[in-house]
């Protein structure tokens, strides 16, 4: 099986390099067709270790591929774990990766830098499979760096402009604060255990819990905790957590297939995944899950409210997909670790659908983003809409789709859930359902529906896309539709992930859930006696009436409520935070070092003081140096005098 | 009989004068050279001084090689004050101050 | 006690001499008090039954060096005047030092030595002693190394001072015997054939 790892993870990677080093010489169609080969090669090998962990009964798969170095005992290598839960993050990464490939070549068809964005998709593709496929925390930290460096070339693509290169910087940054945190955490693993392998340090993981460590004086905590709190941090960088959630609204001024690959479907989903990996050690840590559960609920709702007020169609999806994240933290926080799981899958296939469904109107429109300008394109681009249609109602949980079956798990798993802030969480993800439908449809009837605001030069060329753009589409609406039926049953409440996730039997709230569980069609009726439904139902007539019966009510709203509009508008000025007061902050901090460290202590007084003193001293001394013989030779004198007076009666 | 103290004592005292030599004459390069020899005399006493009450011929050998290097100093000493003065037209000392710091 | 009355006349004919020495104006004083400053020692030496060393003592330091300063002062044009000037300025640290030293060494041999075995007079040498044998004996064998030592700075003493001294005066007309060796007829003929000229 072994070949087989290697062949997934490699091949994307020698396509990445032969794209980007001989894309001249190959050019276009042999750029795309080699990447598109191999991870289309990924894509069905992927598949088939999914099917035979799934219906093979494969064992789980854990071995060394090769060691790095040892040192201190501490064993540096790259090895792969694959189990169910590694086989389905593979799956799909792959998979979605060879949709966006595909959609590619419709969507950067006149993009001078096309090899090149090739290579990145395709490096990008080998980096994030490294990350789920690692089975010790250097390949993880490897992966996590990796797709993180890749986000930040793809998010610059376009390195001519000045937002994307502020865009990038910003992402980069950010996430360098929870790779920090990251970092610190492995450290502190490293600390305790002795050990970067995942399967050793799991099984010390309630050892670890009884030793502490004071990181504040006389503030004892417990190790686990402390190394759980530091990788969620980094999580929460990677997955664009509150309040480190401010680089991924950024991100959207990268190519739009990048949008819906790393900053939706995949990368982002990292920090998720990664939790879901780690449950050995978080379910050990009552005090890292609540962290976790209130900062995804406070993602979940809080970034929902900005979706409702922006403007630009990639940006609404962008605030969808943090808040989606949120609601898959909450999920990991409530110990519902499948459940996150099964919606960061399905969450995959519909906002990757909505994010290439965006791209295609952006197509249309010759790039442009506003949805201010759009409306009435359901007669122009009609495989567009119901894709888009499908993608939208399944990110909304409407009965039957697969976020339908994803997102009332999940609510439910907290609802059931006992621990610190979960009613807290409850409510907010409760409440972001309504939020979410009310975003969703907003978009959806702006774009798709009501008066064109379309240019009358856009218009004269509008039709629906080629068919490398909507092939992808359709690819995956179908799962976004389907998906939910076959899987939810083994997936929650089967014995799906076997020994992959590990739940504390007390903490075990889809075991609960699952006793009412019969069946898909049985959680659809029972879908519709819950709260969730309706709610998204009520945030979809508001949406309705707000922007299709009563265009004019928005305008009223805003006024009345000038206040919140503009704090939602400016992002609750997170981003004013994180660009303006941080940065002077630590500017001002740096200024006074370097004023009066660097300039004053170590140049004044060190470096210039002592060579003033040495010349301040020499310029003393030199009076002595007079140049005459007889100086010297009086020095001589004297010096033998007092040396003699000095033996005789000192 | 002579007693070794005094001989001592008298080379000590021509060792001082030469010293204060030194001082007086601290312009003049040929004085400074002349003092030297008779610090080099004050001390060549000690050693014949030693010698002969001592018994022991060593501390003459030892003269006999302080008087070859002192003929070689002076030689060369005055070879290089004929060199100085045909340069600089003086043998003043202050006027020699090339090495001032 | 007649030895000591030698011995008290002579060293301070020495301390004179050497005051005289470092008090002359003239260079050609300061020479020829150490003249006798150097004889007064090598008859000091003869009571020391230091012949050999009296003998060389008067011969090289007297017989060469001395007047090799002689000729030196005589040789240079030297303006005493400045030389002389700030000639009290110093005298009185020269004094202070000078009486320091002496103190010092006074104070090493007289006061420093008491309760030290004193050496006793040693006997005179007896009759038919050669101490410039005993002298050779000695220096020809243990301290042979030493001797050609010696003899070779004296030879560098030679070569340095005549090297330092020795200046090529321009414009002198001086034979190249390499070069008048070397040399070829053809540098020095050119043989021109020319037409026979008629008139």
């Amino acid at each position: 099986m072994e070949n087989t790892y290697l062949a997934i993870v490699l091949g994307p990677l020698i396509a990445a390099v032969i794209a980007g080093l001989f894309g001249r010489q190959i050019g276009r169609v042999g750029a795309h067709t080699i990447t598109i080969l191999a991870v289309a090669v990924s894509c069905a090998l992927s598949i088939l270790v999914l099917k035979g962990q799934l219906i093979d009964g494969d064992p789980a798969y854990n071995g060394t591929v090769y060691t790095w170095m040892v040192t201190d005992g501490v064993n540096m290598e790259i090895g792969f774990l694959v189990d169910r839960l590694t086989a389905l993050m593979m799956t799909v990464v792959t998979f979605v990766s060879l949709m966006v490939h595909v959609y590619t070549i419709g969507y950067m068809h006149d993009d001078p830098g096309y090899q090149r964005f090739f290579s990145y998709i395709s490096l990008f593709t080998f980096a994030m499979l490294m990350l789920v496929m690692a089975n010790n925390f250097l390949q993880l930290f490897f992966g996590w760096e990796a797709v993180g460096v890749v986000s930040y070339l793809l998010i610059g693509f376009w390195y001519t402009r000045p937002t994307a290169i502020f865009a990038n910087m910003k992402a980069f940054l950010v996430n360098r604060v929870g790779d920090f945190g990251f970092l610190l955490g492995i450290a502190a693993i490293v600390h305790f255990t002795g050990s970067l392998d995942y399967a050793e340090v799991f099984t010390q993981a309630e050892s670890m819990q009884g030793r502490q460590i004071e990181i504040f004086d006389g503030l004892p905590w417990s190790g686990l905790t402390v190394a759980c709190i530091c990788l969620f941090i980094g999580a929460m960088g990677k997955s664009a957590q509150v309040p480190l959630h401010v680089w991924l609204p950024d991100s959207m001024e990268g190519p739009t297939p990048i949008s819906a690959l790393i900053h939706a479907a995949t990368m982002v989903t990292a920090g998720v995944f990664m939790v879901a990996r780690m449950s050995p050690l978080f379910e050990y840590s009552e005090v890292a899950l609540s962290f976790v559960l209130v900062i995804g609920a406070t993602t979940a709702l809080f970034t929902g409210f900005l979706g409702v007020v922006q403007n630009d169609i990639k940006r609404v999806i962008a605030y969808s997909t943090l808040s989606q994240l949120g609601y898959m933290m909450v999920a990991l926080g409530a110990s519902a670790y499948a459940a996150g799981i099964f919606h960061l899958g399905t969450h995959a296939f519909f906002k990757a659908l909505l994010f290439l469904a965006a791209g295609s109107v952006i197509i249309g429109l010759h790039h442009e983003q506003d949805i201010r300008r759009m409306g009435g394109l359901k007669k122009y681009m009609p495989i567009t809409y119901w894709t888009s249609l499908i993608g939208s109602l399944a990110l909304i949980g409407f009965p039957g789709t697969a976020g339908f079956f994803s997102k009332d798990a999940l609510i439910e798993a907290v609802h059931g859930a006992t621990r610190a802030g979960s009613s807290y969480a409850y409510w907010c993800v409760l409440l972001g359902v309504f939020i979410t439908a009310l975003y969703t449809f907003r978009l959806f009837f702006l774009v798709f529906h009501g008066a064109e605001r379309i240019d009358d030069d856009a218009r004269g060329h509008l039709q629906e896309s080629p068919w490398v753009v909507w092939v992808p589409l359709v690819m995956l609406a179908i799962p976004s539709l389907l998906i939910g039926w076959p899987t939810i049953g083994p997936v929650l409440f089967g014995d799906f992930f076997g020994a992959a996730i590990f739940v504390l039997p007390g903490n075990d709230v889809l075991g609960e859930l699952g006793q009412g569980f019969h069946g898909a069609w049985g959680f659809l009726v029972h879908g519709l006696t819950s709260p969730v439904l309706y709610l998204a139902g009520a945030g979809v007539g508001v949406a309705w009436f707000c922007y299709l019966r009563r265009p004019d009510l928005p305008e009223t709203l805003r006024a009345r409520f000038a206040a919140v509009h503009t704090l939602l508008m400016n992002k609750y000025y997170a981003d004013i935070l994180v660009e303006k007061i941080i940065p002077k902050g630590s500017t001002g901090v740096g200024t006074l070092f370097w004023r009066i460290g660097d300039v004053v202590l170590i140049d004044g007084a060190a470096v210039n003081g002592s060579a003033k003193l040495v010349g301040w001293a020499a310029g003393v001394i030199r009076y002595m140096q007079t140049g005459y013989l007889y100086t010297y030779a009086f020095a001589m004198i004297i010096g033998l005098s007092a040396l003699i007076g000095w033996v005789l009666w000192a | 009989m002579l007693g070794l103290t005094q001989y001592l004592i008298l080379s000590a005292l021509l060792f001082s004068i030469s010293v204060a030599g030194i001082f007086l004459n601290r312009k003049n390069v040929l004085l400074l050279l002349m003092c030297i020899e008779l610090m080099l005399l004050a001390v060549n006493f000690n050693f014949i001084a030693f010698s002969r009450f001592l018994g022991d011929t060593s501390g003459q050998v030892f003269v006999f090689f302080i008087l070859t290097v002192a003929a070689a100093e002076a030689a060369i000493g005055l070879a290089i004050l004929i060199v100085l003065f045909r340069s600089k037209r003086t043998i003043n000392v202050e006027d020699l101050d090339v090495m001032k710091g | 006690m007649v030895l000591q009355v030698y011995f008290w006349a002579l060293a301070l004919l020495l301390l004179g001499a050497s005051l005289g020495v470092i008090t002359s104006r003239n260079p050609v004083f300061s020479a020829l008090w150490l003249v006798l400053a150097f004889v007064t020692s090598a008859v000091l030496w003869i009571l020391l039954e230091a012949e050999f060393l009296a003998i060389v003592l008067v011969l090289v330091y007297v017989g060469a060096v001395m007047v090799l300063f002689l000729f030196v002062i005589m040789m240079l044009d030297i303006d005493l005047d400045t030389l002389k000037k700030g000639f009290v300025r110093f005298a009185p640290v020269g004094a202070i030092v000078a009486f320091i030293i002496a103190i010092e060494l006074v104070t090493v041999f007289v006061i420093r030595s008491t309760g030290l075995p004193v050496l006793a007079n040693p006997p005179p040498h007896p009759a038919g002693y050669s101490n410039t044998k005993e002298l050779g004996a000695v220096l020809y064998t243990e301290h042979v190394y030493a001797f050609e030592l010696a003899s070779f700075l004296l030879l560098l003493a030679i070569v340095a001072a005549i090297t330092l001294t020795m200046r090529r005066r321009p414009g002198l007309k001086r034979q190249d015997i390499a070069r008048q060796v070397a040399v070829q007829a053809k540098d020095r003929v050119r043989l021109v054939s020319m037409p026979v000229e008629k008139d």
